[in-house]
């Protein structure tokens, strides 16, 4: 970057906070949905430049911190079974599950592997045709356009030893689960800017609708969070309640249709539990019909079993953006990065992680 | 998770694109945005491209992804 770049940059950041400055009066209450933003907030030190008035708080951020405990335990008893290779995102590894973690299961000599795209979980299954493999599948709507195509790659290659253990999760009902609880008081959304990239701007059209709250869809950088911030404050100011996008240069207004079509021929959404948030309509995928072949939750009949949260840690309570991370007695004593109890410190993206290692601005 | 990174298209074979990262090059695919040509700048995330970026504002953001990262290393320097 030349020197009149960052001065340009460096003139922005300025020129937006002062405007921010100028335009907060009062008490406003943001919640960032998405842990990528929770981190670039924290990394940028965009807290202690905000005003008092503004409070950003966490929500349910990231697909691994939302994943029950019970799912993870399903995983581990799929890599128990014998020929059976079991693949995952490597965020998954530690989070610890009933009476073990998938990290200590592959220390033990089950074969887990992580893997960077599902397309691996395609390559690996044609090469080791004689393993069973098995793709645990997290995600948000980001990600289940990927999971699709490879499902259709696997399909059309005629492979038949892959399966997938579907956890995804589905971000618009998840918000308007938040919203609809009368715990959570908030006056608008910093929305996830690359789950918009697939979903587009429609499907939270609800929040404003018929909750009268507002939404930006926002980009990752210090300066669009920033850009975010002040858009959000704008509506309020003009009694506004509006779904606008900030993250222009990648959010197109009917999002990627591609993908969202390929997603939908593979899969369909169902009831999905979420950690800290319970059960949630409409708010899970499976794969349809023509694909149940590849459902190992159906094909390993090993049934899902509700697990409890560890005692003490109020993971649940902070993914509804109810608690921060130092309301939490676990926090930084008992639950650490180096020994995580729950989920938030365990995920780089979750709220105890980012608390943890920038600090606690405020 | 949902982490999208903005690289270039350098070359297009069939469904898959070979896209430079700032000098590190990868493999992505296109089954779920084909609609992109050489010299294009795409986001990716996990191995697949997810959408096209205007090339102004994809420089942009590579440009500073390096400055958090300076500031980063910096930083880092300074607590050791």
């Amino acid at each position: 970057m030349n020197q009149q770049k960052r001065m340009d940059e460096a003139d922005r950041a300025s020129i937006i906070l002062k405007e921010i400055l100028r335009l907060a009066h009062g008490h406003i209450r943001l919640m960032e949905v998405c842990g990528t933003h929770t981190v670039s907030i924290f990394r940028s030190g965009i807290r202690s430049l905000l005003p008092e008035g503004i409070e950003l708080i966490s929500g349910p951020g990231c697909p691994v911190c939302v994943t029950p405990v019970g799912e993870i335990d399903r995983a581990i008893a799929l890599a128990q079974i014998k020929d059976v290779a079991l693949l995952t995102f490597g965020d998954l590894m530690r989070v610890p599950a009933t009476s073990s973690s998938l990290n200590q299961e592959r220390a033990m000599g089950r074969d887990i592997r992580i893997v960077t795209s599902p397309l691996d979980a395609v390559e690996i299954a044609q090469r080791e045709a004689q393993r069973r493999i098995i793709f645990f599948a997290v995600g948000f709507e980001t990600t289940s356009p990927a999971i699709a195509a490879a499902v259709k790659e696997a399909r059309r290659r005629g492979i038949s030893n892959l399966y997938l253990l579907s956890c995804q999760r589905l971000i618009p009902p998840a918000i308007r689960a938040l919203v609809s609880s009368r715990d959570l008081k908030i006056d608008g959304f910093i929305l996830p800017g690359h789950v918009s990239v697939i979903i587009g701007k429609t499907p939270y059209s609800f929040i404003a609708r018929e909750f009268s709250l507002m939404g930006v869809i926002t980009g990752f950088e210090a300066l669009d969070i920033l850009e975010g911030v002040y858009m959000l404050l704008c509506q309020k100011k003009e009694g506004r309640s509006e779904i606008e996008v900030q993250y222009r240069r990648a959010v197109k207004e009917e999002g990627n249709q591609l993908a969202l079509e390929i997603m939908e021929e593979v899969f369909e959404p169902v009831s999905a539990r979420w950690r800290g948030l319970g059960m949630i309509p409409e708010s899970g995928l499976t794969l349809r019909e023509e694909f149940k072949e590849m459902d190992a939750a159906l094909v390993f009949d090993i049934p899902y079993k509700d697990k409890k949260d560890p005692p003490g840690c109020l993971c649940g309570e902070m993914l509804q953006g109810l608690k921060s991370p130092p309301d939490c007695p676990l926090f930084d004593t008992r639950c650490t990065p180096e020994m995580p109890v729950g989920p938030c410190m365990v995920s780089s993206e979750g709220s105890c992680a980012a608390f943890h290692k920038y600090g606690v601005s405020r | 998770m949902c982490l999208g990174v903005p690289g270039k298209v350098i070359s297009i074979e069939g469904d898959l694109a070979e896209v430079d990262f700032s000098g590190i090059r990868r493999k992505v695919s296109l089954l779920i945005c084909p609609d992109v040509r050489e010299g294009d700048y795409v986001l990716v995330h996990v191995g697949f491209a997810i959408q096209r970026l205007d090339e102004e504002e994809a420089l942009e953001t590579l440009t500073l992804f390096e400055e958090i990262e300076r500031s980063y290393l910096e930083s880092t320097e300074e607590d050791g």
